[in-house]
């Protein structure tokens, strides 16, 4: 039993730390940065791949680090401390994922190694308009005939939709079950329309009209369990991203209630708001326990897929949970400054919701845990 | 005890209920409705079709256009015009500076402004709030200083609402600096194209543009401009931010957008059914429903007592659970609409999501102000608990 993180992981810790430090530590820059598209700063996401970070969780061979669960919410945590707006967590650990885990060879040598050099990005389009956080395609279809496969449908809100080089689609198989392509982003049949998503960071919607698409992995195969897989590994780094981002909020909030005077003292003096930040502190440790727990689990090879996706749903529900009511209260104890876009811990509330609604909320997943609830007495951690 | 409303009350209802529906501009209301931004020119044309009809400025005096209704029917009022999707009468105008100046300003001043105050022809802004002075608002610092009959003023409010569209500006300034802070300060009415003063927008994290920094660098301002005596203002002010708080709990819109929730709701796919069908999504609008009827029924407490016109204690409820029931909805609301939160205000032509699913989040977002303006919801706990619980 270890909650520590190694030496290496440590090591890791600090490079992530100072790189993303050094670019965001001051919130302008970051506001500057979210500003115009692309969203994010290219240099910086060139350092990142120099580090190593954009191909953490691939192996080795796909021109990865062939680091775990644990290495990738570390960076993830990183990432939340300053809101980084380099799209780790859906290109990296979402759809680079999803390559990882079904890609041919070929494919994971070619998607992979462009993503962890920082040559190309990699979107994954999976969502579509009415639809809420399943596994499966329904509005955008496959079909083959002599030229290949083809696509058409329109996905919706799709992460960093129009900045990618290649898009990773999901689509519904003339035989059922749901399918994984890669199109080419500016290819024929391709239309994307780009905008902010609250947090500044980028989704779009993509129209496809016949667009030509090459299966990945195997052809004609259902990616189902695979696409519900990658999101369930995204939901644990999320939640330590979240955390990450809920614990400089916190911080923050309670640097100001320190500072802020009014009726003559420091609002630090009003035992009502000092309690609130007490309870902010509660729920912040609550939902780290459980996304340390979540990547542990992840992390640990003989762990059953649905050991995975309830650990996934558990740390992923805590962490919404925590997250609005840590971004609410930061605003709120802030008063008007913490309304404003200048000024941090709203756009920190922004990003928590942002993530809330990308991975589905606690409502979403305290409902999947719900249905089984029945098959067990109590929930053990240590299994 | 009774529950029903008069007959008299039920026909005045009905009257209002057509008013608001076939007289409103149907362009606003369906802005409203969609939870989208008016423009000025929407404020504004919608504030002097109400006016025309003397359905702006009830709740003022009879000689300055008011009605002279019973709290009820102004409750009425106002809950009718949520309800039709109609943008309430500019606050700043009817319920802020207005009874101010009906109350405490000179005749001249009646004359001068509470016409054009009822009719928009002056669009007002409000000076209160600075830098240091937010919840504290008496230590404001922004001073006027004599010279012959004019104030000179130098200092800078902020957070001031849609002061991008201001003519005039109602401000509180420091005129006394050597007595206890409430007594030193005085009221003043400013026009905003006056030299040295200046608006600077305040990017909000909604990505609107709704609050303002004034500035005011050697502003010279009339003698005749002061509300009431020197160094009163500090009980105009109480008068206006009780008035502030009354108004403040919207809940028939509210309402409202709970009963649309629902359609959006039914028309959304989750699992086998719809998301109306999700125990837990039904769960949680049916105790809002009730925990919105409470309120309802508590302002409608409040009042069928006051007769005298006044206040009544109780508003800091109104305002505290009005504003975290509005912000409960919004929250619902955003949740409803899922992954298409994402789609952050984007336009039609961007995005092939519904509207109300595209507003959702900035809706959210900029509803986290409800609890902090016009006397934050942890001033509103301490009004409760030092004026009413005697604590
Ligand atoms: C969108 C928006 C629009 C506004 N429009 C206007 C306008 O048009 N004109 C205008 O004059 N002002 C306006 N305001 C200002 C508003 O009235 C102030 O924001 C409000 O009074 C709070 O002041 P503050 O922001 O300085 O917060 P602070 O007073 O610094 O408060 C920070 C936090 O401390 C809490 N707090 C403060 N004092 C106490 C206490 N004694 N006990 C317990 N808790 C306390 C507050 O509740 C809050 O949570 C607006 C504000 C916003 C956000």
């Amino acid at each position: 039993m270890d909650f520590e993180l190694d030496e290496e992981q440590q090591a890791l810790r600090e490079a992530a730390r100072g790189l993303l430090r050094k670019r965001y530590a001051d919130f302008e820059t970051r506001r500057g940065t979210v500003a115009d598209a692309p969203g994010f700063d290219r240099d910086t996401w060139s350092r990142m791949a120099e580090m190593g970070l954009l191909g953490l969780p691939f192996a080795e061979d796909d021109g990865g680090m062939g680091a775990g669960p644990v290495e990738v919410a570390v960076v993830a945590e990183e990432v939340g401390r300053v809101i980084a707006p380099e799209p780790f967590l859906t290109s990296v650990v979402l759809a680079g994922g999803l390559v990882a885990a079904v890609g041919t060879a070929e494919q994971r040598a070619d998607l992979l190694g462009g993503l962890a050099s920082g040559a190309s990005l990699v979107a994954l389009a999976h969502a579509e308009p009415g639809a809420r956080w399943t596994a499966t395609a329904t509005g955008v279809s496959a079909e083959q005939g002599d030229g290949g496969w083809r696509l058409t449908g329109v996905k919706e809100p799709v992460p960093q939709g129009a900045e990618a080089d290649v898009l990773v689609v999901s689509a519904a198989l003339p035989d059922g079950g749901t399918g994984l392509f890669t199109v080419v982003a500016d290819g024929d049949g391709v239309t994307r329309s780009g905008y902010r998503a609250p947090d500044g960071s980028r989704a779009a919607r993509i129209t496809l009209d016949g667009a030509p698409a090459t299966p990945l992995g195997e052809a004609g195969q259902d990616q189902a369990t695979a696409i519900a897989a990658a999101y369930d590994a995204a939901r644990v780094a999320a939640a330590q991203q979240a955390v990450g981002a809920m614990q400089v909020a916190l911080e923050t909030t309670a640097g100001y209630l320190n500072s802020r005077e009014q009726f003559g003292v420091p609002l630090k003096r009003f035992q009502a708001l000092t309690f609130r930040a007490a309870d902010l502190y509660v729920a912040v440790e609550l939902a780290r326990s459980l996304a340390l727990w979540a990547a542990m689990v992840h992390a640990d090879p003989d762990t059953s897929a649905t050991e995975r996706a309830t650990a996934a749903a558990r740390a992923w529900a805590q962490a919404s949970k925590a997250g609005r009511l840590v971004g609410q209260e930061a605003i709120q104890l802030h008063g008007g400054i913490g309304m404003t876009a200048e000024y941090s811990v709203g756009s920190y509330t922004a990003h928590l919701t942002t993530l809330d609604h990308l991975l589905g909320d606690a409502r979403h997943h305290l409902g999947l845990l719900a249905a089984t609830v029945g098959d067990h007495a109590e929930v053990d951690p240590l299994g | 005890m009774r529950l029903q409303l008069s007959e008299e009350d039920e026909a005045f209802r009905a009257e209002l209920r057509t008013f608001f529906t076939t007289e409103v501009d149907e362009g606003v209301r369906a802005t409203v409705r969609d939870r989208g931004e008016l423009t000025k020119d929407q404020i504004v044309a919608t504030h002097r079709t109400l006016n025309a009809a003397g359905l702006a400025v009830p709740h003022w005096p009879v000689e300055w256009g008011g009605k002279d209704w019973s709290p009820l029917r102004r409750h009425l009022w106002h809950e009718e015009m949520q309800r039709a999707c109609v943008p309430p009468p500019l606050a700043f105008n009817a319920s802020m500076i207005g009874p101010v100046i009906a109350t405490f300003g000179s005749q001249e001043q009646k004359e001068r402004f509470l016409p054009p105050t009822a009719n928009v022809d002056i669009f007002w802004s409000q000076g209160f709030s600075e830098p240091g002075a937010g919840s504290d608002l008496a230590s404001l610092r922004t001073a006027a200083v004599r010279d012959g009959d004019d104030w000179i003023v130098n200092g800078q409010k902020t957070w001031t609402t849609l002061g991008q569209w201001g003519d005039w500006i109602f401000t509180l300034v420091r005129t006394n600096p050597d007595v206890k802070k409430q007594a030193g300060i005085s009221m003043l009415l400013i026009d905003m194209r006056t030299p040295g003063v200046e608006v600077r927008p305040i990017e909000l994290i909604d990505g609107g543009h709704e609050v303002n920094e004034v500035w005011f660098t050697d502003v010279r301002v009339p003698g005749e401009n002061l509300v009431g005596e020197v160094d009163s203002g500090w009980t105009q002010a109480k008068f206006l931010l009780g008035n502030e708080r009354v108004g403040v709990a919207p809940v028939g819109a509210t309402k409202r957008v709970l009963a649309q929730a629902k359609e959006w709701a039914a028309a959304t796919r989750s699992g086998e059914g719809t998301l109306l069908d999700d125990p837990h999504v039904a769960v949680r609008i049916a105790e809002l429903e009730n925990e919105l009827m409470a309120l309802e029924l508590t302002a409608l407490r409040v009042v069928a007592n006051s007769a005298d016109g006044k206040p009544h204690p109780a508003s800091s409820v109104l305002k505290l659970r009005g504003t975290e029931l509005q912000q409960a909805v919004s929250e619902l609301v955003v949740d409803l609409a899922g992954p298409g939160a994402l789609a952050f205000g984007t336009s039609e032509a961007d995005s092939d999501l519904p509207v109300w699913a595209r507003r959702s989040t900035p809706t959210y977002l900029n509803l986290r102000k409800a609890s902090i303006y016009g006397g934050s919801n942890e001033v509103q706990r301490q009004i409760i608990a030092g004026t009413i619980l005697g604590l």
